[in-house]
């Protein structure tokens, strides 16, 4: 069957790591991942903790198909309680280190407690030690990568770690893997590094089996045909990847540009995937050299990029001029257009550092957006920002910005702390583009009504993975609704919400659902695990997963208060394009989802919802 | 009259000559459809998935009713997704 059925559990207090059997019972309502990890977090720490301190824990946590032969079945995610939101968080990452640790025979591991010193954990198939780490304390997630396999001899080791940035606890820190996949938000690795963990590597030797081997395969090369003969999944995304959205987004008027005082970004087009393709007026060459994919995926969408030699960035940095992993659209719309900075080579050199350092892109770009605004109104100084002219449009300043956060040196140790924090520092916490705490990404709520009630009602703070309705509003996948009305929103959201959790739990990537239902998932989850998975126990899985997400934050002192939008989006109007003169209408929206949650006018699970989903 | 045609991703290749940053301004007659537009540019119809006028999704149904005005802004992509 899909699941190796172990759990890794470390104590980094006693360092000790021992092996513990997965509970099936869980696995049965929560699926796995997502689900799953969450249930085991809720059973075992404080809501109210912490998450800085050794009362918090982190878990990674695979799928029923991770590590198997369906499209894109090599996900994790790391769940804990997040620092930059104190919320739950769940962030989920590709690439190859998830399958690797399912060839080594484990489903999740958890750590718990702090480490007295810095340490790394190697797990080789059933062995699992800690290992000291203060050779590599210090240094980036790409340094300790290259270090761990030639410490261990090993280049097929797959290596999650954390860079400067996480070690000092810049609290948008996130865990990378695989040099540049990311479980990106929310602050993960600013826990790991409270834990004084640098990093997890794995290697397995293994394989992953399967409950029905001959329904799974079938299962499996069908969902692969449909990925396959489907347009966006067959050709737009492996072409153009996720950044042919910059210019879609822009030219419908719902690109938040300058910290969200503007709709739409004339420099658009300088940092979107058409410019990525075009040859460079410098050196002839473009910016994009391939697509990528990760672990077992059959779409391909990530890209490749090189930095043209003789930009400013890294005209005397040689170790910037290898390939690595380029723009993808939400560190672009970040990078770019929230900071007013057009210029394609300078947001790619960020993003870099971003991986290098371990640092999430969209909350790294907001919070200089918001400080860019700070320096505007006159509320930070040359004198506060350590000679930095914080200026819109300052690609010096955004470059030099991500060298000073993912070095925690200087004015970066104030930009880590993200927008919410920095802008209440100032005195003008309603110039955080946040909730919960959380930077929102790169879809402007007033032009894309439903994702105002997306980003209000996200676990984990505003995100746009938990319920993307621009698939609707926008693309019009799976139908096409109108994006700037706010009629029929509420049950867009949930219903995105619902099934988004089942697939962040089964393994595979979200990108799949622009071309699968669950009625393309539920056949190769039920083929690999037991548990009888129909498309319909799924959502039911899915719908459980947020409402014990919800009780996990209620517990941790948010309440309905906390469903809210920064005061510039509802309150003031767009400027220009199609959403001119509107503000979002989450006030006719939050009401009715309460309603079609099974929850009280407060926001609170009733006692009937809560008796349904067996929580 | 005047419009602006934006093609993007896979369609730029359809773009007249002189465009630059994938759109280009083109003369039309009065009375002029989008989709009569796209025709004039060999633009293959079952290649445009998302057609905005103005920023407005424009079904496909009404893409052939739909009388352009001067100054107008038709884009369009072919599928593409992101996220």
């Amino acid at each position: 069957m899909g699941w190796t059925s172990k759990i890794l559990r470390v104590n980094l207090t006693e360092g000790t790591a021992k092996s513990e059997p997965l509970n099936m019972d869980w696995a049965a309502k929560y699926l796995g991942q997502r689900g799953l990890a969450s249930r085991y977090l809720v059973e075992e720490i404080d809501p109210r903790c912490d998450p800085l301190g050794p009362g918090n824990k982190l878990i990674f946590a695979t799928g029923p198909l991770t590590g198997t032969a369906a499209s894109t079945g090599g996900r994790y995610s790391v769940i804990t309680k997040g620092a930059l939101t104190n919320a739950i968080a769940c962030s989920n990452s590709g690439g190859y280190w998830g399958a690797e640790l399912k060839f080594a025979g484990w489903d999740m591991i958890i750590l718990e407690g702090r480490s007295p010193k810095p340490v790394y954990l190697a797990v080789i198939d059933d062995k699992a030690e800690l290992h000291d780490a203060s050779g590599i304390w210090g240094t980036s997630v790409w340094q300790t990568d290259e270090w761990i396999k030639k410490r261990h001899q090993d280049p097929m080791m797959h290596v999650s770690a954390i860079g400067v940035a996480g070690e000092n606890q810049v609290l948008y820190s996130c865990i990378v893997n695989d040099l540049h996949r990311a479980a990106g938000r929310s602050g993960v690795g600013a826990v790991m590094g409270s834990k004084n963990l640098k990093a997890i590597a794995v290697r397995g030797t293994g394989g992953v089996r399967v409950r029905d081997f001959k329904a799974f395969m079938a299962a499996a090369n069908a969902g692969k045909k449909v990925l396959r003969d489907n347009a966006v999944t067959g050709q737009g995304l492996p072409t153009h990847g996720t950044q042919v959205l910059m210019n879609v987004i822009n030219e419908v008027g719902a690109l938040p540009t300058r910290n969200s005082r503007d709709v739409q970004f004339e420099g658009a087009h300088d940092i979107s995937a058409e410019a990525m393709a075009t040859p460079r007026k410098t050196d002839g060459r473009k910016n994009l050299l391939t697509n990528q994919a990760c672990f077992g995926c059959t779409i391909a969408c990530g890209r490749i990029s090189k930095i043209d030699e003789s930009h400013y960035t890294v005209r005397n940095k040689p170790e910037y001029w290898h390939a690595s992993g380029g723009l993808e659209y939400e560190a672009a719309w970040a990078l770019g257009a929230a900071t007013g900075v057009n210029d394609l080579e300078a947001l790619t050199y960020t993003n870099f550092i971003c991986n290098e350092q371990g640092l999430d892109p969209i909350s790294f770009g907001a919070t200089v957006g918001a400080a860019m605004e700070l320096y505007e109104l006159g509320l930070l100084s040359k004198e506060t920002t350590g000679g930095l002219e914080m200026k819109f449009g300052s690609a010096e300043a955004l470059t030099r910005a991500a060298e000073l956060v993912g070095k925690a040196e200087g004015f970066g140790k104030e930009l880590g702390l993200g927008s919410a924090r920095l802008t209440a520092k100032h005195g003008k916490p309603e110039l955080a583009m946040t909730v919960k705490g959380q930077e929102f990404p790169a879809y402007d709520p007033r032009g894309i009504q439903g994702m105002g009630l997306t980003y209000a009602t996200s676990n984990r703070g505003a995100c746009h993975l938990r319920s993307y309705t621009v698939s609707s509003e926008i693309l019009g996948i799976p139908h096409k609704t109108d994006p700037l009305v706010t009629d029929g929103k509420a049950g867009l959201v949930k219903a995105f919400q619902d099934a988004t959790a089942a697939v962040d739990s089964t393994g595979l990537c979200v990108f799949t659902t622009f071309a699968w239902t669950l009625n393309d998932i539920a056949p190769q989850v039920d083929a690999a695990v037991e548990g009888g998975w129909t498309p319909e126990k799924m959502l039911e899985a899915g719908e459980r997963i947020w409402n014990l997400e919800r009780q996990f934050n209620m517990r941790a002192g948010f309440t309905a208060a906390d469903d809210r939008l920064p005061d510039r989006l509802v309150k003031e109007a767009a400027r220009t394009g199609p959403a001119k003169g509107l503000v979002n209408g989450l006030d006719k929206m939050l009401p009715e989802y309460y309603e079609l949650r099974g929850w009280t006018k407060d926001g609170v699970p009733t006692n009937e919802t809560v008796a349904r989903l067996a929580l | 009259m005047h419009v602006t045609l934006k093609l993007y991703a896979s369609l730029g290749q359809y773009l007249p000559p002189r465009a630059e940053r994938n759109e280009a301004q083109v003369e039309v007659d009065d009375g002029t459809t989008i989709g009569a537009l796209l025709a004039q540019h060999l633009v293959p119809p079952e290649a445009c998935h998302l057609v905005l006028l103005n920023g407005i999704f424009q079904p496909p149904a009404g893409r052939t009713a739909v009388r352009l005005a001067d100054g107008d802004a038709v884009a369009v992509w072919p599928p593409v997704a992101g996220g």
